[in-house]
């Protein structure tokens, strides 16, 4: 029987339609074979990820898992880097329930229920976040429940909760921001916010562990005698959620309850000024934002500069690369803590910064390049001046690699100062790590708008998979390489087939 | 002999099927040229050629005696492009437009400074000079790039349905604009579905189907070969009809 129009089941389906072909487009580009292709890809990942998680459970396992200050500790702990994570994503995909127009202006000049759709919609950024981050914690879960006993199954039912109140807390937030801020300015505050949350938990807690340990690794706060020691009792309501992940069902269903009545009330306190928000939204794209005029306008440059000074100012404009760099800047903040606290001294914890830094100028050359290169909005009219191509190119990539020079620079000259080889070393693999992104980006160009910015892995798969392998493998060159081992030189090689197997399978051009 | 503004020989150009096919057009220095079609007729794709954005399968373009294959640089020196979807960036100021644009033509500073500045006073833009295109309406972001397309003096215009979606006020502008700029000398071809724009504005008309030029002349040339004194409309759906029944 189909659901009457305009009721909360009827909006329901109408999403999960378009939900299911959007997924579905992403994943196969409308291609079948694509799809089963990747299918297939997913499935090896997911077996590897349950190989690695059975690697880390099956001793924890074997020394029998009790409900221990230790484990609640390091539960509580795992449980919230996820959950910030979600918070992150949810505070983003709820922003864009008020700004994104698609269908909006067509359900809101119709006589139905606008209430009814910012709760399925609310509903449905709850469900993509506990299905990604279940699918996230899956192989822990699984691999718990294989080897401790299927009552860790109830971890699920956790995750459940956890997205509930992230939604919830995301709808908060917003609602909140709109009140403080105004709709003009939500969006972008929003955005760092859900950055800064990403991130902020993930680095905190390892700047922590680097500050008071001395390791990198996020867990070693987890496991710290101190923290474990001050830890309150057990029968507090902080460890619930641990307690439920291990199958305590009064806790588990405690905090479902928490979560999904959280959620309930978000939602009724907030789709009745849905409409009003969403509409007051819709009503920026015709407000002016005004710029101080230049004070040295039409300087005499070369097309070179013309176009790279353009690039410059488009970048340092858009409001997604402000909150990503935000982002790469927050993640240097713990190798630039580690390599503080190793001033001086000639520790091996380069073996670790040098490789975080690679990356990251890799991650932040591939985002900025598919802006310039790809993301081009006047793309006729760069194409119908008298510009030679080469020259446009060349413009855009300078101006991309001059903005991670930027980044970078301080590091690495803080890094000079202590240790010259290991900051050579990094100049050096950033420079290629950054240049191999650029290089991708470019076999792979394509004409877009950079508001296309968020679907750039969707079009095209192969650039994305290659950017990425391409910075690990420099990444790894880097950390060998600071070693002085000879064995930089695989990863190096390595570094090179995918450029080469990129080059290879990259769209021709005529 | 005068030299052609425009002057397309044997061009042809094939998607998945035949969209231009063999064509010869000739545009006089000077002229407003409408070049009118039904949808899918390939006019489009012949003005993209002639402005570099799509490479021909064959034949040969010279703008202004420039051979635009070979040396498409100095072809591309004289020529502005409007294309219907207004070619401006989100995030920069009218202002800041035209300064990329200027210094893409490398046009001398100075000259371009007081060219924009003349451009935005004529287009009624002053009062948004400096605020982002972001927030502009679609007749607002057409003046912004018909603007840009003159900020650097092109000699020859081509703009592709650059009245789509345009209120009255802003069409009757840009009209005005690109009548004044014929007065001045330059050449302008325009595709339109406005009929009644071509048959006021234009001095020759070009007829396309199927990637063909079926008829070319002035408004009186066309109605005495179709020897009946009717409207443009009349002539162009004739016109379209016998070419679709020849094809």
């Amino acid at each position: 029987m189909s659901a009457a129009p305009t009721s909360l089941s009827w909006f329901a389906r109408h999403e999960l339609t378009l939900a299911w072909r959007d997924f579905l487009a992403i994943l196969t580009g409308g291609n079948r074979a694509r799809g089963i292709g990747l299918a297939i890809f997913l499935a090896i990942v997911a077996l590897v990820l349950h190989l690695m998680a059975y690697g880390l459970i099956s001793p924890w396992a074997a020394e029998g898992i009790k409900a221990d200050a230790e484990t609640l500790v390091m539960l509580t702990g795992t449980g919230l880097l996820f959950w910030t994570v979600m918070l992150s994503q949810s505070l983003e995909a709820v922003t864009r329930i008020y700004y994104g127009r698609s269908d909006l202006d067509l359900v809101l000049s119709s006589p139905a229920s606008s209430q009814r759709l910012f709760a399925v919609r609310a509903g449905s950024v709850m469900l993509t976040s506990v299905v990604f981050a279940g699918l996230l914690a899956s192989p822990l879960i699984n691999m718990l429940a294989l080897f401790d006993g299927p009552h860790w199954l109830a971890a699920y039912g956790v995750v459940i909760a956890m997205g509930a109140v992230s939604t919830a807390l995301s709808v908060g937030i917003t609602m909140a921001l709109f009140r403080m801020v105004g709709p003009r300015r939500t969006r972008f505050i929003s955005q760092i916010v859900a950055a800064i949350i990403g991130a902020g938990f993930v680095i905190g807690v390892q700047a922590a562990a680097i500050l008071y340990y001395g390791d990198f690794s996020r867990f070693a706060l987890f496991q710290s005698e101190p923290i474990i020691t001050a830890a309150p009792g057990a029968d507090s309501v902080l460890w619930l959620p641990a307690k439920a992940a291990m199958g305590d069902r009064q806790a588990l269903l405690l905090i479902l309850a928490i979560g999904i009545g959280a959620l309930a009330l978000a939602i009724t306190v907030s789709a009745s000024s849905y409409a009003r928000l969403a509409i007051s939204a819709a009503g920026l794209n015709h407000v002016a934002s005004q710029r101080r005029p230049s004070r040295r306008p039409f300087q005499a440059r070369s097309q070179r500069q013309v176009l790279r000074v353009k690039e410059w100012r488009l970048l340092q404009r858009d409001p997604w690369l402000l909150s990503q760099t935000l982002m790469q800047i927050l993640y240097l903040v713990p190798p630039a803590l580690l390599l503080w606290m190793n001033f001086g001294a000639t520790a091996g914890a380069y073996v670790v910064v040098v490789p975080v830094l690679v990356m990251a100028a890799g991650q932040l050359a591939g985002g900025l390049s598919w802006l310039a290169i790809s993301g081009e909005d006047a793309h006729d009219l760069v194409t119908t001046a008298p510009v030679h191509p080469r020259t446009v190119l060349l413009a855009k990539i300078e101006a991309v690699l001059t903005v991670i020079a930027v980044v970078l620079l301080p590091l690495l000259l803080l890094m000079a100062l202590s240790a010259p080889y290991p900051a050579l070393v990094t100049a050096l693999c950033a420079a290629l790590s950054a240049g191999s992104a650029t290089a991708i980006q470019l076999w792979f160009r394509m004409v877009a708008k950079r508001s296309m910015f968020r679907r750039r892995q969707v079009a095209s798969r192969a650039a994305t998979l290659s950017e990425a392998f391409a910075s690990i493998m420099w990444a790894g060159t880097g950390a060998l390489l600071t070693a002085q081992s000879w064995l930089a030189l695989a990863p190096a090689i390595m570094a090179i087939l995918v450029l080469v197997i990129a080059k290879l399978i990259s769209p021709r051009r005529s | 002999m005068t030299v052609s503004a425009l002057a397309i020989t044997s061009l042809s150009k094939s998607f998945e099927r035949k969209v231009v096919d063999g064509l010869d057009l000739q545009v006089r220095a000077g002229e407003f040229y409408a070049l009118l079609g039904p949808n899918g007729a390939g006019k489009t794709t012949i003005l993209r050629m002639v402005a570099g954005l799509l490479q021909p399968d064959q034949g040969d373009i010279s703008i202004f005696g420039m051979d635009a294959r070979r040396d498409p640089i100095a072809a591309k020196r004289v020529v502005a492009w409007v294309s219907d979807e207004p070619m401006v960036y989100d995030r920069l100021t009218p202002m800041e437009y035209l300064e990329f644009v200027a210094g893409l033509w490398q046009i001398d500073a100075r000259a371009a400074e007081a060219k924009a500045n003349e451009l935005i006073d004529w287009l009624g833009l002053r009062p948004h000079a400096n605020e982002l295109c972001g927030g502009f309406s679609k007749g607002m972001l057409q003046k912004v790039a018909l603007a840009g397309a003159l900020v650097h003096d092109p000699r020859l215009i081509i703009l592709d349905e650059p009245l789509t979606g345009l209120n009255a006020g802003s069409a009757r502008q840009v009209k005005d604009v690109l009548l004044g700029k014929v007065r001045e000398g330059v050449t302008v071809i325009m595709t339109t579905h406005i009929l009644e724009v071509a048959e006021r504005m234009a001095e020759r008309i070009g007829v396309i189907t199927n990637g063909k030029l079926i008829a070319e002349g002035t408004l009186a040339e066309l109605r005495s070969r179709m020897g009946r004194e009717s409207s443009l409309e009349d002539i162009f759906l004739d016109l379209v009809a016998q070419g679709a029944q020849a094809a």
